[in-house]
């Protein structure tokens, strides 16, 4: 019997081989947690290594979860909610929806980030995501542990609920494209100059349902915060993931949080397919601007004439690390931000917040003008703390510019890199920073 | 699938409707009040569509429908507000998981041909779109079978209930 197994496994296999057998990085790690040879189109059915939700989409998903017939969690040490979206609450609505996810925590044993914590997205990097890890989260920047080697996207509320209540969830592996980063980036240009500038090529829907792998030796030089970042916007081009192999750069971070042990090395084979290769190289890149209301509407920010800025926010899942609190202050440092411009700065996670106190960050902000927000999305989805009055204009380090994100339909929001926004903080318009160093 | 057959006037709109624009973020203190939060659905996209839509009705977008955020709030609400099918060029991944878990069919046609408040019957099973007002017929693309069971089902929440498991 074991035999007969063992060969037509090996004629199973004979099959396979008929195909190119090298893997992307979401093939193997897809592979590895189906126990199958998962290839792009294959639907699998993956155990979670972790599973989360957050405050604007929690409820809902506990209400799905309670809608089924299992009533318990698959493994609560696997299941974190996050009070981030609109933290501290700003009305009595969402305060009772933030009682309602405690009380779930508090009845199923999962973990519990509450009010100040930080981020989702940044808590996730800091203590929960591994390389090779599958991660699912009831919010569409779940991406972003893709820096660290994971397979992590984000889901909906139905999804989620039935992950938190199997352990599991299926997949449909994407096919993947390769971005192929080379080259230094010059001063005042970073991660997300180069993430706009690849979603400006790619277009809003240009990755849907794939997966970006990023690889290429300005890769290897790149900090985990420039991977959070360029990571945290694949979703703005569609993308189901974007993913980095995991390195040393990966490692010494663990090590950092105290989970070196969670290190191990992922990588893609050296001849796996990808349906597209894109060649971007650093060095040529300028500081980059999503204009409203779409992420895609991508251009040099010394392209843009005179725009005039009511509201500068720093910070967010996309660039609140300490790395851009650092640049910040560097910017604004013995200045004073311009009048007419409210500066918000707000640190990703307690930790950052902490950190960019002992550094003196915070205090060079304060003295600048600026306003330091407690860890969280912030402004980002206007739901408070910089809610944008009527044709106000935003520029934002944060992902998103559609039209009504910031809590008004009336408002503009432009992206950018952390040095440009504390830049135009300066200027009251917006400005490339290579203009104020 | 519970209807095979729908049929409804359109509601038309343009490419890269974002979940913002379906139930923006203002509104999130209403999500544990399904049917305020729904009274807003799609408003800064078409301010009047709300009041206006009647059961069974159909959207159709352009390319890119419910890119965003993953909030299922967004295919809830329009489901809520009697939307048979939305039909688009093409769907954000993580609207069209949605729109399926929350039992709503989402269908891949070619959209250019089809005016607002043109009257169609879908026939879901065969995969066809006829447009009873210029008398045209349009197909759509193919629900992936994993898709299919679970718009079958009504949605997630109820295939699970149904299967104890994902059936692939």
């Amino acid at each position: 019997m074991l035999t007969q197994l063992a060969v037509k496994t090996r004629i199973n296999l004979a099959v396979r081989d008929c195909e190119p057998m090298a893997k992307t990085l979401s093939e193997k790690i897809l592979s590895e947690k189906s126990g199958s040879n998962a290839r792009a189109g294959d639907i699998v059915i993956v155990p979670v290594d972790l599973v989360f939700i957050q405050d604007t989409t929690g409820p809902l998903t506990v209400r799905q979860f309670k809608a089924g017939n299992k009533q318990t969690l698959a493994t609560p040490e696997k299941s974190a909610i996050f009070i981030d979206h609109a933290s501290p609450s700003p009305n009595w609505q969402l305060s009772n929806d933030h009682i309602f996810l405690r009380q779930f925590a508090a009845e199923t044993g999962c973990l519990l980030f509450d009010a100040g914590s930080g981020v989702c997205h940044q808590l996730v990097a800091e203590k929960l995501a591994n390389p090779g890890d599958v991660i699912v989260g009831a919010d569409s920047h779940t991406v972003t542990a893709g820096a660290l080697g994971a397979f992590a996207t984000g889901m909906g509320s139905s999804d989620i609920a039935v992950a938190l209540s199997l352990g599991k969830t299926w997949l449909r592996v994407p096919e993947s494209f390769k971005i192929s980063i080379s080259g230094n980036f010059s001063k005042g240009v970073g991660a997300k100059d180069l993430v706009l500038h690849l979603i400006g090529m790619l277009g809003a829907d240009g990755a849907t349902y794939k997966a970006l792998e990023f690889s290429g030796e300005t890769v290897a030089k790149m900090s985990m915060p420039q991977r959070l970042t360029i990571a945290n916007m694949a979703i703005e081009s569609g993308a189901k993931v974007g993913i980095f192999p995991s390195d040393k750069v990966t490692r010494d971070f663990l090590k950092s949080l105290g989970r070196g042990n969670k290190y191990h090395e992922i990588k893609p084979d050296a001849d796996a397919f990808y349906e597209r290769v894109i060649a971007v190289e650093a060095d040529k890149l300028d500081p980059m601007v999503a204009k409203p209301h779409m992420v895609d509407n991508v251009a040099p920010a010394r392209s843009l004439g005179e725009v005039k800025v009511n509201q500068v926010l720093i910070g967010t899942c996309t660039n609140g690390r300490l790395e851009d609190i650092a640049e910040t202050a560097r910017i604004l440092k013995n200045k004073r931000c311009h009048p007419s411009v409210r500066l918000l700065v707000c640190p990703a996670s307690k930790k950052i917040l902490s950190d960019a106190i002992d550094a003196g960050y915070v205090q060079t902000i304060i003295e600048a003008g600026g306003i330091i927000l407690p860890p969280g999305c912030a402004a980002c989805l206007g739901l408070h703390q910089g809610v944008l009055g009527d044709d106000e204009v935003c520029i934002s380090t944060a992902n998103r510019n559609f039209k009504g994100r910031m809590g008004n339909p009336n408002s503009f929001i432009y992206l950018s890199s952390p040095a440009t926004a504390a830049a135009s903080a300066l200027t009251g318009k917006i400005t490339d920073p290579r203009e104020v160093y | 699938m519970p209807n095979t057959i729908l049929t409804g006037k359109v509601f038309r709109f343009g490419d890269d409707i974002s979940t913002d624009l379906i139930i923006p973020g203002r509104y999130a203190h209403l999500r544990s009040n399904l049917p305020e939060l729904a009274k807003h659905v799609l408003e800064d996209a078409d301010p009047e569509f709300a009041s206006k839509v009647q059961p069974g009705d159909f959207i159709a977008g352009g390319s890119n429908f419910g890119l965003g955020s993953s909030r299922e709030h967004a295919p809830l609400v329009i489901k809520m507000a009697g939307v048979s099918a939305i039909l688009a060029k093409s769907f954000a991944r993580i609207f069209f998981r949605n729109a399926v878990n929350q039992g709503l069919p989402v269908l891949i046609c070619d959209t250019d041909s089809i005016n607002e408040k043109d009257t169609l019957a879908v026939n879901l099973t065969e995969g066809i779109i006829k447009n009873l007002t210029r008398n045209e017929n349009y197909h759509f693309g193919k629900i992936p079978e994993v898709m299919l069971n679970i718009l079958n089902e009504g949605g997630l929440i109820p295939y699970i209930n149904k299967h104890g498991d994902f059936k692939l």
